[in-house]
Formats: structure tokens, sequence, C-alpha cells
């Protein structure tokens, strides 16, 4: 069933080069089924046709759910949605599961979010209109409740984002399989008290958008000050960070207040290779497992999940032609700039490169991170966390790691608004890319708030430190 | 001397962005000595439809990695890839997976 190149990327033989198909007009027949005309091919040389093609990725879906278990019965679930080829077709896949026949149905409760990044990624005000008009549309159709937020709301989110939520992985949760069963009884239940057809939890039932977000533009002002905040990153890749971070700790505010307990991102096994690598590069090695995996439980009581990340991009470009999934494509932040302006940009370009000629390129890479674990200090509760990635801290053991680079040395700001004061919050790779924004007064309000709070409950406990009783520290042989 | 071809050209995923925005375009392709294949179809298009950026489209005679083709809806890599002819009313189809655009 695997390809040759399977296990351990092509060994005994050479790696295996794409050969070039013969040129033909009529397409062989599908692998699969041997009877439709195949369509596409994905994998090695596997052709399909699209009956097949279709069959495989819907179970797919499905088989990525069903094998990691983390998504209960009846839970509230919020898809993240860009517009994008693989969100599209993400929701394209919850749709689908939900109204399949009982036995097969997902049991969640979707709710979607956009995040209208037009601002930073230089739309005019009337692409922009035109671009939330379009979303909305497609958003309204699938029935489902749903939120538009825009980037620049980011700026009015509260510090408390930047903490850790109770919950996680540390306290035990109920079994997967006791959940399912009590769900399915409590079904019954309600069908025999005569209110069957609607589902529970409100399923299907119009929420409308929340937040009196009809449509509607943010404030210039707001515009003006998401501006300069990117305009004073000196790199396209911090700005590429400053862009994913503020995008998560939107959705996750979303998530917390409309009292959503997963949310759904879209990343494809290719944009999770991509990300693999780019992560490594940008010195976020300590926490590839988290910002990558299936699973991302880094906000403790919301949690991250990536179930699109076993399909090729491809894969997902082919789906959504042959099944006519809408997408609303947006230039993303650095779109026609020159190739190598990036980290990110230039990792894509790499691994899409090789790709060409070694078609196990990707799969290697996305198999390899596959065998990564969260750390056993990412899911403590207790940790000093990232102020910015809400990554547990890596830079324990100062003497031993690099952290040079990563210190400030010029200092011009004053008190606890100065770059020094924001540097022992952050974790490595998140240093390095704070030494490339721009000054702490152009930061999101939220960070600064939160970042004055740590410093201040730092230096409370420095002041009453002598007068704690430490229980943990039993200094073994003495002083 | 192969005889004008007509087709439908399409860019979608976001490879329309280079092409003005716009998705669909029907071309006639000249007639010419040796007769069309997608690998001269390439060329053509980065002639006489590509309004910027070239490297982004294109790397060396080939799309750049990342760029789907469909040809009449079938991956082109069923359908010999570059050395695919062109017949009368196909349809030629690029998809960016690309992140940049």
């Amino acid at each position: 069933m695997c390809e040759a190149s399977g296990r351990c990327g092509g060994c005994g033989e050479a790696p295996v080069r794409r050969r070039a198909a013969p040129a033909c007009s009529r397409p062989r027949p599908c692998v699969k089924c041997g009877d439709g005309p195949a369509a596409v091919v994905i994998r090695i040389g596997d052709a399909f046709c699209r009956a097949c093609f279709r069959e495989y990725f819907v179970h797919k879906f499905r088989a990525m759910l069903g094998k990691n278990r983390v998504i209960f019965p009846g839970e509230k679930v919020l898809l993240a949605l860009s517009g994008g080829m693989a969100s599209s077709a993400m929701l394209r896949q919850v749709q689908e599961g939900l109204s399949r026949e009982t036995a097969k149905r997902l049991r969640f409760v979707p709710g979607l979010i956009y995040i209208d990044e037009g601002a930073v990624c230089g739309q005019s005000l009337v692409q922009r209109e035109q671009t939330l008009t379009r979303m909305e549309a497609l958003l309204q159709e699938t029935g489902f409740p749903y939120y538009l937020a825009s980037l620049e709301q980011a700026l009015e989110l509260p510090g408390s984002i930047l903490r850790r939520g109770p919950g996680g992985d540390s306290e035990p949760s109920p079994s997967y399989k006791a959940a399912v069963e009590g769900f399915i009884q409590q079904q019954r239940q309600e069908e025999a008290n005569g209110d069957g057809g609607t589902s529970p939890a409100g399923l299907g039932t119009q929420d409308g958008p929340a937040g009196g977000s009809h449509a509607h533009l943010p404030a210039a002002a707001r515009t003006e000050e998401l501006l300069r905040l990117f305009d004073a990153a000196e790199t396209l890749t911090a700005k590429e960070e400053l862009l994913q971070m503020l995008r998560s700790h939107l959705l996750l505010h979303t998530a917390r207040t409309q009292g959503y307990t997963k949310v759904m991102t879209g990343e494809s096994c290719t944009r999770v290779a991509i990300k693999l690598l780019t992560n490594l590069a940008l010195g976020r090695g300590a926490f590839l497992a988290v910002d990558t995996g299936f699973v991302d439980s880094r906000h403790g009581d919301v949690t991250v999940v990536r179930p699109m990340r076993d399909y090729m991009a491809k894969e997902i470009a082919f789906y959504n032609h042959f099944f006519g999934v809408p997408t609303v494509i947006t230039p993303p932040l650095h779109a026609k700039r020159r190739e190598k302006t990036s980290i990110h940009r230039l990792m894509e370009n790499f691994l899409l490169g090789l790709q060409v000629d070694f078609p196990s390129t990707i799969s290697t890479v996305y198999r390899t991170g596959e065998k990564l674990s969260v750390a056993p200090a990412e899911s403590n509760g207790e940790l000093q966390r990232c102020l910015l990635c809400l990554c547990a801290l890596d830079i324990a053991g100062e003497e031993e790691l690099a952290l040079e680079p990563t210190l400030v040395k010029e200092d011009t700001g004053n008190g606890a608004e100065s770059r020094a004061a924001f540097i022992p919050l952050l974790c490595y790779s998140c240093r390095l890319t704070f030494k490339e924004m721009g000054p702490p007064a152009t930061l999101p309000p939220y960070v600064r708030t939160e970042a004055q709070h740590r410093n201040c409950r730092a230096l409370m406990k420095q002041q009453i430190q002598e007068f704690l009783l430490e229980d943990d520290e039993e200094e073994p042989g003495g002083s | 001397m192969a005889a004008p071809v007509s087709l439908q050209v399409e860019f979608g995923g976001g490879a329309e962005l280079l092409f003005d925005g716009v998705k669909k375009h029907q071309v006639t392709l000249p007639s010419q000595p040796e007769p069309w294949d997608i690998r001269n179809l390439l060329k053509w298009i980065k002639q006489n439809l590509l309004k910027e950026r070239p490297e982004l489209f294109m790397q060396g005679e080939s799309v750049r990695p990342g760029i789907l083709v469909l040809i009449n809806d079938a991956d082109w890599e069923l359908m010999g890839e570059l050395d695919y002819k062109l017949q009368d009313q196909d349809n030629v189809l690029f998809i960016s997976t690309l992140h940049g655009g």
C-alpha cells in the first residue's frame, strides 16, 4: 500500500525520481477501481479517478478525527477559515461529515470564523469590502454560526489572552468512549421526548454573526495603528511571525469568549512540512511538536487541532476543483516580492523545488515531524510561558545555550517599556523575532500590559523572596 | 505546419493575481511550424498573457514548483506534462498552491 520510498525515504535503491509519463491524450485507468479514467496522480504514480479520489479524500478526514479522538461529541468547535484552499476544503469535509447518516456522522457543533487580514496585505478598502462580502455570503450559506473579525481587533485584546487557561492535559479528561456513549444516550432520550430532528446544542440554528460584525471594516485609526506595528518590523520574517501571532491570539480570544473548546485550522501536509523547517530555522525547535502536531494544547482551555495535516496541497487543490469547493483567495503578506524575502518563503521554495524531482520529499519531512512528541514540560500548567507564543520557556540553563544573540545591548527605552525588560519574558525564538520588531511602544497594547503585569509580579516576588517558605527546595547535602 | 489552436486557459488559487486577476482567458494560438505543446504554450503565455514577475509563474521552461496544471480537468502528469500535444478546444488550468501568490 505504501509507496516504494515509504518508510525510509527510498532506502536500498536510489531515491525515486519522477519518471516522465508517456505522452498520450487518453489517461490510463484508475488504480483503485480500474474502471474510470484517472484524473489525478497522488503519491508516486497512483492515478485515481474522480469517484475513488473523492472517497479517499473524505475517508481521510474521518480517519484523522477518528484516530486521534480528541473531539468529543457535542463539543463546540471553531473552524478557522481564511478563504484559502485548505481551510475551505476543511469546511466542506465538516459539512459532509455532519450530513451523513447517524452511525457515521460527525457529532461536534461547528462555528466558523474568518479574520480579515487585508490591512497588512496591502489591500485597498474597496478590495477588503469585496472580500468580506464574498466571504460572508459563503459563511452564511453553510447555516453554521459564524464570526467575522479583522486583524485590527487584535489590538483590543485583553492582556489575559497571554495567560494559559485552566484545564488542559493535567486534568483527567473523561474517556472518549464513555463520552460518545453518553452522547448517544442523551440523543436517544431527546428523540423519545419528541424533539428529535433538531440536533442538541442548537446545531444548525442561526446564531448570526456575533459582536455586531456585519461585514464592516474597522475604524481607520485602528488600521493605521496596525500598519505602524507592521511597518516597524524590520524584516519580512518578523512581519510573518507577527501576523501569525496576532491571528492566533484573536482566534483564541474568539474561542474563549464564545465558548468554543477546540479550534480547527487547515494546515495541509505541505504547509506542515514547510512550517517544520521554517520553525527549525527560526530557533523554534523546542516547540516543533506543538507548532505542527495534530493537537496543540499550549493554551490550556482551548485546544488547536489540525485535521488537514494529512493532505498534500495538491490533493486539496484537485478536490476543490473537482467538487466545486468555493474559495476566496486574497493575496498573502508577501505577495509578488522577491523570492528570498523571508525564511518562510525561502523554505517553501526549497521544499517545493526538491519535491519536483523527489516526490517523497514533503511526506518524508512530514513523517519525520510526526515522530516528535510534546515535551513533558509543555503540558505543565505551572511553567512560565513565553509572552508572545505562549510556549513553555526554553531558556533554562542559560550558560549552555547560545543566548548571547538574544540579549539587547543598546537600550533606548525607559524603565518597564524598554526592550531589555521584555527579553526575560520571551522564548529563544521570540527573542530573535522581538529584536526585529519595532520599539516596544509600537507593540499591541495587550502585549505591553501583560509584560508590565508579569514584570511587576516578578519584582514583587523578588522583594518578598526571603519571607517565602520554599517547600520544594530541600537542598541535598546542606548548604 | 500546425493549424491555429483555440484554447481556454484558466488560472486559480492565486495564480490569477499575476494575470490582472483575470481567471479565464480564451486564446487562439497562431499557426506555427511545429505542433503546439504545453512547453510552447508556456512560452506563449509568458510573452502574451503574463502581466508581471514571470519568475513567480515560470521556472526554466516549466511552471514554478507548487503550481498545478490540469489539462481537460485531468492531472497533467497523466498527459505527458510538457510534451502534451494541444488539441483544438482544450482546456488548460493552472492552480497555484503557493503561499506567496
